[in-house]
């Protein structure tokens, strides 16, 4: 009897491997994101097709409102002239270097809140307080502190990102399974094996979601910070065009936030799924 | 020889503010797991525990794994008292509780990487087993790519990769469809029998206590002790075929005859037992 239910079994478990192993088969990740995107395309067609058509047909004021193609033409002449990129990239460097710093100091923190109940137990009221004051309120206070320079803008995106990070990784400390930690103590490991080998691995992610929605907040906040006395970057040629009345250069400004955002959002995916390639495609339950 | 002593052991859990529990009529904010538990288990041996549901089964295996203190008495394992996880002992969950962010492979390598196996060592330990339990095509797979059988395997496999001189099996095949339940059974008694490994091996199931076990100890209601221990006869090497046996239903009869005024005591203590007031 045991031979007969044995061997159909197997049979079973061979088919089911190649399910498993053609499901796996990733798609490349740029073709990937193509293929989402094309759903998408149409809708952002209407979009621009609405923005060309308002101020043509004098729904709103071309004056503040120039057509899409004018738009796109700044844009394009902008981008030539290299003027948008450098201002993009001074952005970018302010943001990951805030975020970096964020990452930095907040992951090793939260280990330290969500694994140690009396660590918590202390700051816990600090952290909450300073988690929910206003960034714009403390804008100011981080300009009069830090001066003009670099380091009020790094300090209040680093400032800003920390937030996420810090609440995904407790959480992420605080919900591994106890299976995993029990599993892992049965076979006799140290504490701090148990720290590098479980807690560590199973709240990974939960830190990459944090990250992921950290990083997205440095990006929002670099531009707010810029618009406060700086010379460089997204933040300050969208303001200085709008000084200066130069709204298509405004525009276009804007425009290229959404692009900066949508590349940095799906490299931050990207990256989300390769440090989480372990973890069951929620999808595919869906599906 | 005995490898595992159990003398007296008493496990008190205290309940959260508010609840309570009834147990012999009397009601209490503390729950009696283990109430005065006598276990002798002898080297080699396989051991399977039945009780009814909640009668300290599994706090008496995490206590013989080191996972769990005794509130009063001891176990001796090779005649030193357990306090912590030792060596000797491997443990298997109902759960499988394999770390998702690890290949099946290296899932099996965990527990010899903190003893200080090297790598290549390490590997071939854990192809062999994997070999031995029909899983080489699958060293590389993620648990979420295995089915439940196949993870129940691997997770066998990783507590068996440190020779464990003890192996603690939480009822391991409860999770399973009854089919793969009984290939499971089959291959582990097929592995089994091939060691001198001491097993214990806690089951709701009758018929997989029976088929599996040297003998059966039956577990009383809660507060858990030994009520009854039943040497199971039937011949070894055992095969599938030995379930449709006379002898073997003969064995069953005597096992569900000791368990069941347990199973219809714990019915009564949850009838009961008071709502939750809070």
């Amino acid at each position: 009897m045991s031979e007969e239910l044995f061997v159909p079994s197997e049979v079973g478990l061979k088919s089911r491997s190649i399910d498993i192993s053609s499901y796996t088969k990733q798609l490349k990740p740029l073709f990937a994101v193509l293929y989402h995107w094309s759903f998408g395309i149409p809708l952002v067609l209407v979009f621009f097709a609405v923005w060309e058509a308002l101020p043509r047909l004098g729904i709103i004021n071309p004056l503040f409102l120039p057509p899409f193609s004018t738009t796109l033409k700044t844009l394009i002449d902008l981008t030539l002239s290299g003027e948008l990129l450098s201002h993009s990239l001074v952005s970018l460097q302010r943001s990951a270097a805030g975020f970096s710093l964020a990452l930095l100091i907040a992951v090793p923190f939260g280990f330290l809140m969500g694994h140690f109940v009396q660590f918590e137990k202390y700051t816990d009221l600090l952290v909450q307080s300073l988690r929910n004051v206003s960034l714009f309120a403390l804008l100011p206070i981080f300009l009069l502190l830090l001066g003009l320079g670099e380091s009020s803008k790094i300090a209040i995106i680093f400032y800003a990102a920390s937030w996420q990070i810090l609440m995904n990784t407790i959480n992420g400390v605080k919900s591994v399974d106890p299976i995993y930690i029990k599993a892992a103590r049965s076979m006799g490991v140290s504490d701090f094996e148990l720290f590098t080998k479980v807690i560590l691995p199973a709240s990974i992610p939960s830190i990459v979601i944090g990250a992921r929605l950290g990083a997205n907040v440095s990006l929002m906040v670099v531009i707010a910070a810029e618009m406060i006395g700086a010379k460089s970057g997204l933040g300050f040629f969208i303001q200085n065009a709008e000084f200066n009345f130069l709204v298509p250069e405004m525009y276009a400004g804007v425009l290229t936030l959404a692009i900066v955002g949508l590349t940095v959002n799906y490299l931050l995916v990207w990256a989300e799924k390769k440090m989480t390639s372990w973890k069951r495609d929620v999808s595919s339950a869906i599906k | 020889m005995d490898i595992i002593v159990a003398k007296d052991v008493r496990k008190k859990f205290k309940l959260k503010h508010g609840q309570q529990v009834k147990n012999n009529g009397i009601v209490s904010n503390e729950i009696d797991a283990l109430g005065g538990f006598d276990l002798n288990i002898k080297k080699g041996e396989f051991l399977v525990l039945v009780g009814p549901s909640g009668s300290g089964k599994s706090v008496f295996l995490d206590i013989v794994g080191g996972l769990s203190t005794p509130t009063s008495g001891v176990v001796y394992l090779d005649d030193k008292p357990v306090d912590a996880p030792s060596e000797k002992t491997g443990y298997v969950f109902q759960q499988y509780a394999l770390f998702p962010w690890r290949t099946a492979l290296s899932n099996i390598e965990f527990g010899l990487e903190s003893r200080g196996v090297v790598k290549e060592e390490r590997v071939k330990i854990a192809r062999e087993l994997l070999s031995l339990f029909g899983l080489s095509d699958f060293e590389d797979r993620y648990p979420y790519q295995l089915s439940g059988g196949m993870q129940q395997r691997v997770a066998i496999a990783r507590a068996l990769a440190t020779k464990p001189e003890v192996l603690l099996m939480d009822e391991p095949f409860a999770a399973l469809d009854a089919q793969t339940r009984e290939i499971l059974q089959n291959e582990l008694i097929r592995i089994w029998e091939g060691t001198d490994t001491t097993v214990i091996f806690v089951t709701h199931s009758i018929d997989e206590a029976v088929f599996l076990a040297d003998r059966v100890a039956v577990v009383t209601a809660r507060p858990g002790k030994i009520k009854e221990i039943i040497e199971i006869d039937l011949p070894r090497p055992r095969h599938g075929d030995i379930r449709s046996c006379s002898a073997f239903a003969a064995n069953r009869h005597k096992v569900w005859g000791a368990l069941k005024a347990e199973v219809n005591k714990a019915q009564q203590d949850w009838k009961h037992a008071p709502v939750n007031s809070k």
